[in-house]
């Protein structure tokens, strides 16, 4: 049986953009599958190029930070680059509280996620 | 899970809790469920969590129990630290502590205490 998704993926020319499902993204079972399917984007590609969006996320668990971490490293891995956005500032500041903000690139939205993205630092 | 957190929050919303505190609670409740399965129970499918809420006007006290041997939280090391801050797990108690007036575990470590007090919490 195939597993349930619970992200939705677009391919546009600058990046590969992912958006969420699920408004609450705490459950360990959706936050597997979303890892995995995740993991699967860069695994595909040779230097992923990859934006999350959170619009609509209104819940986060520390383990969906984990997975966020397993993915940029291995983006990191492939000389490749992660970007996220649509962050509302609720969800914001449980980055800003664990330092995630410094480690992880955020951006506003997804305009300035795709300018971040052609001029790469 | 869910249902239990559909519970709290409707108890929430009934003693006119707000939308910041019933999202502070609800983290902190999943931080605290997810921790008592995975590392005090150890991921033991016959070991139990129990959970134990009261909730009233000035605030909410919860209790989760888990069948571990307890911990030491002091023993958690920092993951906001240079060497740790890109290591996937370690921020549930952090995140707990951020959103919660008080994160208690009572000897041995098997008993979590997280407490939301109104009148302490912006």
């Amino acid at each position: 049986m195939a597993q349930q998704s619970y992200v939705k993926v677009h391919h546009d020319p600058e990046c590969t953009r992912v958006e969420f499902t699920e408004k609450h993204v705490i459950d360990e079972v959706v936050i597997r599958a979303i890892g995995n399917e995740l993991t699967k984007l860069v695994d595909d590609s040779s230097r992923p190029r990859i934006v999350v969006s959170f619009k609509g996320v209104d819940h986060l668990s520390s383990a969906a930070l984990g997975t966020l971490l397993t993915v940029m490293n291995r983006v990191k891995a492939k000389d490749g680059h992660l970007r996220l956005c649509d962050i509302s500032p609720q969800i914001l500041q449980i980055f800003e509280i664990t330092k995630l903000n410094r480690v992880l690139r955020i951006e506003k939205d997804l305009a300035a996620a795709k300018a971040s993205l052609a001029t790469p630092g | 899970m869910e249902r239990l957190q559909s519970e709290v929050a409707e108890a929430l919303g009934s003693h006119g809790f707000g939308e910041a505190a019933a999202f502070a609670i609800r983290l902190a409740l999943e931080e605290a469920l997810v921790n008592g399965f995975r590392h005090g129970n150890r991921g033991d499918p016959s070991k139990q969590v129990t959970v134990e809420c009261a909730i009233d006007a000035g605030g909410v006290c919860i209790e989760v129990i888990d069948q571990g041997e307890g911990f030491d939280p002091g023993s958690v090391p920092d993951p906001t630290a240079e060497e740790n801050i890109e290591i996937p797990s370690g921020r549930g108690i952090m995140l707990m502590r951020a959103y919660m007036t008080s994160v208690e575990y009572l000897p041995p470590g098997n008993r979590l205490r997280i407490v939301y007090r109104r009148d302490t919490q912006a």
